[in-house]
């Protein structure tokens, strides 16, 4: 198959192209320049467009350079910012998977004459259904499962995609790599946001955000008796269900239950206050085709979250066993059926 | 250039024979090179190439009081000189022309420099040097005036048409040369340059660091070369550049070029094509084998939406559907006819 590999510098997808390979596929790689601007510091910066290169010649494969940042602003940067003024808690990777990596580079893969993409990720893609069509399941290795930020894939896309290192552990890509003696064998695992800079704590997030909407500083209202508990520097850095920086009251430690930046208020209370049973999700998505309300699936809120039984409901999900904490508002929320992703949501 | 790399390998700035024999070269080739741009040897500073050229003469005399002032159109050495100098930009019109009338506004005593390129990199656009030039000494008579001749060396009489111009970039791999080589013209008043790189006294001080002798040798080789062969080469380049726009615009529905024939020299075609992006069709083309480029490269290597035709008011996403083909003086007819074939059926491939 001609297949156009994703290579973003790092490791996982440096292994990719290597296992293409072997598999006898005609394979040629591309960079998405995604940030950085003049300067290029943080993720697809000039280091790793260099690393990337460097795999691509150490193959002996094609490598291009594409430039999406105007639409990793426009899809990615920009809404996250956004999000973030109206209190909510986005997901940029999972905006940027599926907006970029798996719809302008897949279409751009597929204009140019290839059959399909493949990425680095830790998940797997199988056709085992009896009809042929692709399923997609967590990876091999646990604690580097990636399946949670494609879980807004479709069929349609699954079909076009190949993620060859999700059958190996990390350790087992970086033996290859090694094996292979890639350029980026020891490099570093990637950072969380790769367009906020590295650093501790939530300066980098702050002045990252400071730069683009306006920061207010608001109270911290107890829900249970009204009273102003508190101030915090910025409402839009608070994320509902977060316990840091908000202090504590005589009943123990305060949680963010709400988030208004409209009011400048973040309503607080215990960690009781945050259960709730159910999440609601808008701009649900299917792997393949929708599920009946009632079905019984797991539902998972963050990338190595907990899965938790749910049923489905006519708007989003409902715990099976016992209250859970509230979602942040902006979170994707994942739909499994055992390691088989089903379908996602985000929470309202 | 070979001798200087093997058996002649003297350093010209040493006193025993061997150096001096390396002297006789440099020396030699100043002179050669100086005739072929109409400058006196001591006019000529050799540099790594284009942009150190271009940022010696930016930065050499915007070392003083006074503003700089350069085209929107330049060429990055150029332009990113001028800003680290706090210069300012003057516009250009539709086709990439500066914009005179700006300009006339812009000058008055306290400019130091202005910069304004002979051909434009991208679009092959030609600048009006010579009205630029008597602008200046009209409305700011202590201003320098500079002209970033690179890309002009290989097709236009240089050293008539910068004559009167007192600082004069020039590269040779853009005329034959080698790579990593160049020269700056710094006659009259700004042959006082502050040089930018320090330590010994080469270059009448102009310019530190060991001569690349074989480059420089191989440079004058190739200017005369040139001169020698400009008109005709100028003359065959047009009739390619020619039938190769024409017959893309025939074959190709929604094309249009940058600046059209009449405005730049032959050798730079700069294409928008409609309903394609660059970054794909280059993809395409060099599959077909057709080696373009579009934009310019960041450090990444990725292209960005070029900053010549952002000046010239084309929108980003136009900007993004231009592609640029080169001739040079080996392209052949085969090529031509290659091309032809190849371009109608990548906008194809790219538009179903």
């Amino acid at each position: 198959m001609r297949v156009l590999v994703g290579l973003s510098g790092g490791v996982d997808s440096s292994v990719a192209a290597a296992l293409l390979l072997e598999e006898g596929h005609e394979v040629a790689a591309a960079t998405m320049k995604l940030w950085g601007g003049a300067g290029d510091s943080g993720c697809c910066s000039v280091g790793d467009v260099d690393d990337a290169r460097r795999v691509a010649t150490q193959l002996g494969i094609d490598h291009h350079v594409f430039n999406f940042s105007e639409e990793f602003e426009q899809r990615v940067v920009s809404p996250y910012a956004e999000a973030h003024a109206l209190g909510r808690t986005p997901n940029p990777c999972i905006e940027c998977n599926r907006h970029l990596k798996f719809r302008r580079f897949l279409d751009r893969a597929l204009r140019l004459g290839f059959e399909a993409v493949a990425t680095g990720h830790h998940a797997r893609i199988t056709n085992d259904r009896p009809d042929g069509l692709p399923r997609l399941l967590r990876g091999h290795d646990a604690a580097k499962d990636q399946s949670y930020v494609l879980s807004m894939l479709t069929i349609e896309e699954l079909a076009r995609v190949l993620l060859p290192v999700g059958e190996l552990t990390k350790r087992e890509v970086r033996a290859r790599a090694a094996a292979l003696g890639l350029a980026t064998a020891t490099k570093p695992d990637s950072q969380e946001v790769c367009f906020v800079a590295a650093g501790p704590g939530q300066g980098p997030r702050r002045r990252f955000l400071g730069e683009r909407i306006e920061l207010h500083p608001g109270r911290l209202v107890d829900r249970a008796t009204g009273a102003v508990v508190g101030t915090v520097a910025a409402v839009e850095l608070v994320t509902v269900g977060q316990r840091r920086g908000l202090g504590a009251s005589a009943l123990g430690r305060r949680y963010a239950l709400e988030v208004d930046p409209a009011s400048a208020t973040v309503t607080v209370g215990s960690e009781d206050d945050l259960l709730t049973d159910h999440v609601e999700l808008t701009g649900r998505t299917w792997v393949g085709g929708p599920l009946p309300v009632g079905a019984v699936v797991l539902a998972q809120a963050s990338a190595h979250g907990r899965p938790r039984l749910v049923r489905l409901t006519d708007t989003g999900v409902r715990y099976l066993e016992g209250p859970d904490r509230r979602v942040a508002p902006g979170q994707t929320v994942a739909l499994y059926k055992g390691d088989e992703v089903v379908g996602s949501g985000v929470a309202a | 250039m070979l001798p200087f790399l093997v058996d002649r390998y003297g350093n010209p700035s040493g006193g025993h024979t061997v150096a001096r024999a390396a002297r006789r070269a440099l020396d030699d080739a100043r002179e050669r090179l100086a005739r072929l741009l109409g400058a006196r040897p001591g006019d000529v500073v050799f540099t790594s190439g284009g942009t150190e050229a271009d940022n010696l003469a930016v930065s050499g005399v915007a070392s003083g009081a006074g503003t700089v002032l350069c085209s929107a159109v330049e060429h990055p050495a150029v332009l990113e000189a001028s800003l680290a100098a706090g210069g300012r930009t003057v516009g250009v019109d539709h086709r990439g022309v500066v914009d005179l009338g700006a300009l006339a506004e812009m000058l008055d005593e306290k400019v130091r420099l202005v910069s304004v390129m002979l051909v434009n990199n991208e679009t092959g656009v030609r600048q009006p040097l010579e009205a630029v030039i008597a602008l200046v000494r009209e409305r700011a008579p202590g201003a320098l005036v500079h002209t970033d001749a690179v890309q002009a060396f290989g097709w236009l009489d240089v050293a008539s048409l910068t004559a009167d111009a007192d600082l004069v970039s020039v590269s040779a791999h853009k005329f034959g040369g080698p790579k990593g080589v160049g020269a700056l013209v710094a006659r009259d008043r700004a042959s006082l340059l502050r040089p930018i790189l320090r330590g010994g006294p080469q270059e009448r001080e102009r310019r530190a660091g060991t001569q690349n002798l074989a480059g420089i040798v191989a440079m004058a080789a190739a200017a005369e070369a040139t001169v020698r062969d400009r008109e005709k080469a100028r003359l065959r380049v047009r009739e390619l550049s020619t039938r190769l726009v024409g017959g893309i615009l025939e074959a190709v529905a929604g094309v249009h070029e940058a600046v059209s024939q009449n405005d730049r020299i032959d050798a730079i075609c700069n294409l928008g094509v409609e309903g394609v992006e660059a970054e794909e069709l280059l993809v395409v083309l060099d599959e077909l084998g057709v080696c373009a480029s579009a934009g310019s490269a960041c450090a990444s290597g990725a292209v960005q939406p070029s900053h010549v035709l952002l000046a010239m008011g084309r929108t980003i996403e136009e900007a993004k559907r231009h592609v640029r083909l080169s001739l040079g003086h080996a392209t052949t007819a085969a090529d031509i006819d290659a091309v032809l074939l190849a371009f109608p059926k990548a906008v194809e491939r790219l538009r179903s």
